[in-house]
């Protein structure tokens, strides 16, 4: 199969030999550019995605007009909100409320660092790659108490103190679910957690407490990028936007961006950890089927795999009804919480005895 | 004036306040109010402590109004009222005005006014019920049913000129003769609706999550309603068997077979129960009348002028959202003296913080969207 390394090491040693000390740099720098154009491209693919697939759930067209079938409908919105005046509120906390967008939008491109979109086109491979992910995103609930705060805006406090409680719960069975491929594969590495799917998915290989763990990462990431039906932060019929009431402009599309981009990185990390990553579908013994999936570049199959839990989490979204807050946080603390550890320890013992395909 | 109410201190500003309570305004500009409703709601924390409903934002003084307007004109601003039931709204000043002029509707005339307003209900219905899903946060049901409302709408607006405003019914009758294609038309939309309506129950009613929502939610007893006034599927849901249609039946409901949808349990999902099951009841009438619309005139013989007899003439129709009752002072002359109307809203809005205190800023939206408030019937 093709990979990735290969350009990347020839890139490296034309730059090491050219400019000498400074490669690391002129890399980052590199580097930077693309996680900053990946970030604006995915996020206008991932809007139009949900107002193309909101609109056919919901018998109307969607976007048609700007551009063939209206593609370039986000970039005449985006180019909108840019002119747009972004107002701040005579009592708000300028700084945190000016800090607040680019936190959440910085913590959303640090998650793009150890994602692998294809066989060796990967920006960090660190050892730790499923905890820094987790770590991480941690800190976007910050980003949003500050500005649900900062904006001295009682439907923003509201909302941000609900993000709080929902974030950081949430956050729990997530990890969980994270662990349990964690203990099946043995390593922390993206790289290696991908390398130990080359047979087949975890999804399929670990028998049902893997489904398990697959269906609450599913439900926990869906609360934790504030995404119905637990969109509890930004309820709008509720708080009007919750915590981002009082933003405009393009701080607003700051924080939207971010939240694409947290649905991005949320469904990569799934498919990472359930679906292979980048491996293509193989099956034992299939020898011929195996060969014609190899053929599939392994961009393609991360792509799809990653869109395929977008669009998930987008039908979610058009379906359900919101939870009401005390229901949210029931369904974390009293059912997920306790599946998720008793499936963490029968995945541990599956583990162990080495049950798994 | 809202600029300056600062979040942590809001107990020191306002005496009536306890600590650790602070106040948020939903409306007048608000998504969950459909209109300009301005609900001043105590918190603590998420809990609603008391909620004070602020009227007046829509106030267009349609009483007073009315009053130098000639009993033809006067009808036409009731479409402005509760705009989503603007026939049963005309009709209701209709009959009152025929009772005081004291002359016979012929019969196609009725089974007209019937099919319209029953149709007038179905379309209401389904609006409240993409709304109400909307306040709940679901988008999509919105969608699903306008398509059936728009095919009533586009059924009315061939009849009747209008799509919303329909200022169809006049005393005597109705205005116009039904276009040709109104019998097929509606026959039609029997079929879609009885095709389609299964759709929204497994994506509102069967809904997991929806029935959590609104399961024991804004709980109205029996007594309560009573007391508070509540009428329509509001009243209904928790027991009162008012429905006006049954109670005191005008132009021509006591010949018509079709049930009171009552419901005991009083809470929001009683309520929604009971509106959707109205809807099937709707059909059951229309179906009756549309095959069998009696020929003859579609209007009464009246005269250009309109002049009623000294007195008091009260009558009450069964809209979408309740009873409205239409009670008209004349002096004897072409305009009314006085008129009152008693619109369902006002009376199902006073019973909201009764039935939402105590519970989560959630819980508000689910009772509130089930009230089926339409905030111009409200401050008229």
């Amino acid at each position: 199969m093709f990979s990735f390394q290969q350009w990347a090491a020839q890139i490296h040693s034309f730059l090491l030999e050219k400019t000498g000390t400074y490669t690391l740099l002129i890399e980052c720098i590199i580097i930077g550019l693309l996680a900053i154009s990946l970030f604006a491209i995915l996020g206008l693919v991932l809007v139009l995605m949900e107002r193309k697939v909101a609109a056919h759930i919901q018998i109307r067209l969607g976007p048609n007009r700007v551009g063939p079938s209206g593609m370039l409908q986000t970039v005449a919105d985006t180019l909108k909100l840019l002119m747009k005046e972004g107002l701040v509120p005579r009592l708000a906390d300028k700084f945190l409320f000016n800090l607040a967008p680019f936190l959440v939008m910085m913590v959303a491109m640090m998650l793009l660092a150890p994602i692998a979109f294809a066989r060796g086109l990967q920006i960090w491979d660190i050892n730790i790659g499923v905890l820094y992910i987790t770590a991480v995103s941690s800190v976007s609930v910050i980003g949003v108490m500050m500005a649900g705060w900062s904006s001295n805006n009682k439907f923003a406090m509201l909302g941000a103190m609900r993000s709080g409680a929902q974030i950081v719960s949430y956050e729990l069975s997530a990890g969980f679910s994270i662990l349990c491929i964690v203990v099946l594969s043995g390593s922390l590495q993206i790289s290696d957690i991908i390398a130990s799917q080359e047979t087949g998915w975890w999804l399929f290989r670990g028998h049902i407490p893997a489904l398990i763990a697959f269906v609450i990462y599913i439900i926990a990431v869906t609360a934790e990028t504030n995404r119905a039906p637990f969109d509890l932060a930004e309820a709008e019929s509720e708080l009007t936007a919750g915590f981002h009431t009082e933003y405009s402009g393009m701080r607003f599309a700051l924080f939207f961006l971010a939240e694409y981009i947290n649905i991005f990185i949320v469904c990569a990390l799934g498919a990472t950890l359930f679906l292979g990553g980048w491996m293509p579908l193989h099956i034992a013994y299939w020898d011929g089927f195996n060969h014609l999936m190899d053929w599939i570049p392994s961009s393609v199959w991360f792509m799809g795999k990653t869109f395929f839990l977008i669009f998930l989490i987008m039908w979610f979204r058009w379906t359900f009804p919101r939870l009401r807050v005390d229901q949210l946080l029931n369904l974390e603390w009293k059912y997920l919480l306790p599946i998720g550890l008793f499936n963490l320890l029968l995945v541990t013992w599956i583990a162990i005895k080495g049950w798994h395909f | 004036m809202y600029a300056e109410t600062h979040i942590i201190s809001s107990s020191e500003n306002n005496p009536q306040l306890k600590e650790g309570q602070l106040v948020i305004n939903v409306g007048p500009q608000h998504p969950a109010t459909h209109g300009v409703l301005h609900l001043v709601i105590t918190l603590e924390g998420e809990t609603i402590v008391k909620i004070e409903p602020h009227l007046g934002y829509i106030h267009r003084s349609i009483e007073k109004m009315s009053e130098s307007l000639s009993y033809r004109q006067f009808i036409y601003v009731t479409s402005r009222m509760d705009y989503l039931s603007a026939h049963i709204n005309n009709l209701g000043c209709a009959l009152c005005v025929e009772k005081g002029m004291q002359i016979e509707v012929p019969a196609r005339a009725q089974a007209i006014r019937i099919i319209m307003s029953e149709l007038t209900r179905i379309a209401s219905h389904e609006l409240w019920i993409g709304a109400m899903a909307m306040d709940l946060g679901a988008m999509t049901p919105f969608f699903y049913t306008f398509r059936e409302r728009e095919t009533i709408n586009d059924i009315m607006e061939q009849t009747c000129g209008a799509r919303l405003t329909m200022n169809y019914m006049v005393p005597g009758g109705v205005m116009y003769d039904l276009h040709p294609e109104f019998v097929p038309r509606v026959r039609a939309f029997i079929t879609q609706f009885k095709d389609k309506v299964t759709e929204l129950e497994d994506l509102v009613t069967n809904n997991v999550i929806f029935q959590n929502r609104t399961e024991g939610i804004g709980v109205l007893t029996k007594e309560d309603a009573i007391s508070f006034g509540c009428t329509g599927p509001v009243a209904r849901a928790s027991g009162v068997d008012g429905d006006i249609r049954k109670r005191f039946p005008y132009t021509g409901y006591e010949q018509l077979d079709f049930e009171q949808c009552l419901h005991q349990a009083g809470d929001s999902f009683a309520r929604y129960i009971v509106r959707i099951r109205e809807m099937y009841q709707s059909i059951r009438i229309i179906e009756q009348l549309i095959d069998q619309i009696p020929e003859g005139d579609f209007q009464a013989k009246t005269k250009a002028v309109i002049k009623l007899p000294k007195g008091e003439f009260y009558t009450q129709v069964e809209t979408a959202r309740g009873e409205l009752g239409v009670y008209i002072i004349s002096e004897g002359g072409t305009t009314p003296y006085r008129i009152k109307y008693r619109s369902p809203g006002f009376s199902n809005l006073s019973a909201l913080d009764h039935m939402a205190r105590g519970g989560k800023i959630g819980d508000l939206m689910a009772t509130m969207g089930t009230l089926d408030l339409v905030i111009p019937d409200i401050d008229r």
